[in-house]
């Protein structure tokens, strides 16, 4: 390793000019020394700078790098740089990437840092995203409006795709989460109705729990993490690949025929899975009251029978739909929002759950209360 | 310029599954050649690209870098050599949550033991020499489609790679902004040693550079030439000659 050192020596030669001898070899291999300790000696008195690099084996863009940052001070001192010492390949390296004037850079502003400048144009970029996000809502009406006329442009194909891989590939998930919810709704209710003696009512809680309200919103909150994800990032990658460009180009509306299929596909199946969800509480509830709380299995079905209203079914109908229509509305919303980058597809993805959820929680509140005032 | 042998390629065949896209590769590399591959679209020029980079495997056949037998070579030697070629991609590849600095500067800092100031040092040298001085702290979604594949170029020069692997350079540019990426990486070649291999179909470019090339043809799934651009066009077989002058003989 005697040849891999780098010599460097910078010596005064007559009054005002500085020789800088480099020799040995220079690469990034190895470590290298910092431009910084030739700096000082670019004092004032210096007027010329010349190279010898006779004694010179090897070298890379390490040395380049080292000279080229010399070349920089010197032209900045106003000191007369000679390279005609150097290698002739270095010379013309140094020569273009010097020549190359510093392009004007448009301004980077990297915003406000204060805690108060943050919340403030988080605030401000929330507010300018509503426009985007009514006009969205917008463009997916007026596609219905296409729908209910017959002239939506898109695939049935789409639609039957869309629908099997929300319903049918969903089941697994919404079975094993609205099983265990059911469990915990029915151990909840057996602790509180053994106070009063009521146990058989764990029937009614969980029945109406589970189709009301719980089996919604459950499915809710798993499709959109399963489903408002997915549709995110696939809409963002074609977001990035010009994908839905190439659709404006030809005249289609990317909505009609990208986000309207998957709005329907999740309206027509949230709805059921919500009603598969409640279900399978039912049987969770029955499990839990058959073997551990001693209720007959004739007793808690009647019970549930007697519980359960056309009514009840109506609300987590409507509720699966409306929470359907939202996580479909996010996950395309933000996958049309999408830059045009990978970092992009995985905020977009982020945001359409956030967002979903978001929604679904609100929703879920409101027709709550409203159901309630009406005594639905 | 030394007729030193860089890259040895013998009986090389590649392919996905049953599918041989070429067979019978047999070529030589000289050190510090510019070596053009051409061919038409699908006739695997890509894959040839990938087998040499170490991206897929081939088939049959041998890829030797300076007498080191690639593919059969352990995980750690493999790596080795993969470290001594710099790759462009065809649409730059950049990594897209990084800056261009950052893109530049990750191989740096991952290889070499340089310090902090003059990895940054090297970085700006490589963008000014791709004409991206003051580009640093962008990011690649910000730059257009010709700033992507010369900042692509950085990135594959960061560590002074002995073979730079380019796939497609003027894909996309306009002639002037090809030209200057073809003197470049003249430049880079005459200046630093580098050899160089380009996938390319870009006539102009192909007559420009290449100093040896060979022709992979779609329909016999094999090289059909080989030589120096020029004398493929004025020799060569007709199919090559037919690709170099745009259908002009047929």
């Amino acid at each position: 390793m005697d040849k891999a050192a780098w010599q460097l020596d910078a010596r005064l030669a007559g009054a005002d000019e500085l020789v800088i001898a480099l020799g040995g070899r220079w690469c990034m291999a190895a470590t290298l020394p910092s431009p910084d300790s030739v700096a000082p000696r670019l004092a004032a008195d210096v007027r010329r700078v010349r190279f010898d690099a006779t004694g010179l084996t090897d070298w890379d863009t390490g040395l380049l790098s080292f000279l080229g940052s010399i070349l920089k001070t010197c032209a900045a001192r106003g000191i007369a740089a000679d390279t005609t010492g150097l290698p002739p390949g270095a010379q013309r390296l140094l020569a273009m990437a010097l020549t190359v004037p510093e392009q004007r850079v448009p301004g980077r502003n990297n915003g406000p840092t204060g805690i108060c400048a943050q919340v403030g144009t988080a605030l401000i970029e929330f507010v300018r995203g509503m426009p985007a996000m009514l006009a969205f809502l917008g463009e997916i009406t007026q596609s219905l409006g296409r729908l209910a006329t017959g002239r939506a442009r898109f695939r049935m194909r789409d639609l039957w795709l869309e629908i099997e891989e929300v319903g049918p590939r969903a089941l697994p998930i919404v079975s094993v989460i609205s099983f265990l919810v059911g469990l915990i709704l029915a151990y909840l209710g057996a602790d509180q109705l053994k106070m009063v003696g009521a146990q058989i009512f764990i029937a009614d809680l969980v029945a109406i729990g589970m189709v009301r309200e719980v089996g919604a919103l459950m499915t809710g909150i798993i499709i959109a993490g399963r489903t408002g994800a997915s549709f995110a990032a696939q809409l963002g990658t074609m977001q990035v690949n010009e994908e839905i460009d190439a659709f404006r180009t030809l005249g289609i509306a990317p909505v009609d025929f990208l986000v309207l299929p998957r709005i329907l596909a999740l309206m027509l199946m949230v709805p059921l899975l919500t009603l598969y969800a409640g279900f399978i509480g039912m049987l969770a509830g029955l499990l839990v009251s058959t073997t551990i709380f001693d209720i007959g299995v004739f007793e808690y079905y009647t019970e549930t029978l007697r519980a359960l209203e056309l009514k009840h079914f109506l609300v987590g109908l409507a509720k699966g739909s409306v929470y359907g229509a939202m996580i479909a509305f996010a996950g395309c919303l933000r996958g049309m929002q999408c830059g045009r980058s990978a970092a992009a597809v995985g905020h977009a993805a982020t945001s359409a759950v956030v967002t979903a959820i978001l929604l679904i929680t609100i929703a879920a509140s409101v027709m709550t209360i409203v159901f309630y005032q009406l005594g639905i | 310029m030394s007729t030193t042998t860089h890259i040895e390629v013998r009986d090389l065949a590649m392919g996905y599954g049953d599918f041989v896209v070429q067979r019978g590769l047999d070529f030589v590399v000289n050190k510090g050649d510019i070596f053009v591959v051409m061919g038409g679209n699908g006739c695997g020029k890509t894959t040839l690209m990938r087998a040499l980079v170490g991206l897929q495997r081939p088939l049959t056949g041998t890829v030797r870098f300076s007498g080191e037998d690639f593919w059969s070579a352990a995980d750690e030697d493999r790596d080795q050599l993969k470290r001594r070629m710099g790759i462009l991609f065809q649409g730059g590849a950049l990594w897209s949550s990084l800056t261009l600095a950052e893109n530049v500067a990750l191989p740096l800092a991952e290889y070499t033991a340089l310090t902090k100031a003059q990895v940054d040092e090297i970085v700006a040298f490589k963008l000014a020499l791709v004409g991206l001085a003051g580009f640093e702290e962008f990011y690649p979604a910000e730059l257009s489609g010709g700033m992507k594949k010369r900042a692509g170029l950085a990135r594959a020069m960061a560590l002074d790679p002995e073979i730079l692997v380019i796939d497609e350079p003027s894909s996309g540019l306009d002639p002037l902004t090809a030209r200057h990426l073809d003197e470049l990486i003249v430049e880079l070649r005459d200046s630093l040693g580098t050899t160089v291999v380009v996938v390319t179909h870009d006539l102009a470019s192909i007559l420009a550079i290449g100093d040896n090339s060979i022709f992979l043809d779609a329909d016999t799934h094999t090289m059909i030439a080989t030589g120096h651009p020029r004398d493929a066009l004025q020799h060569g077989d007709p199919k090559v000659r037919h690709f170099l002058t745009r259908g002009g003989t047929a």
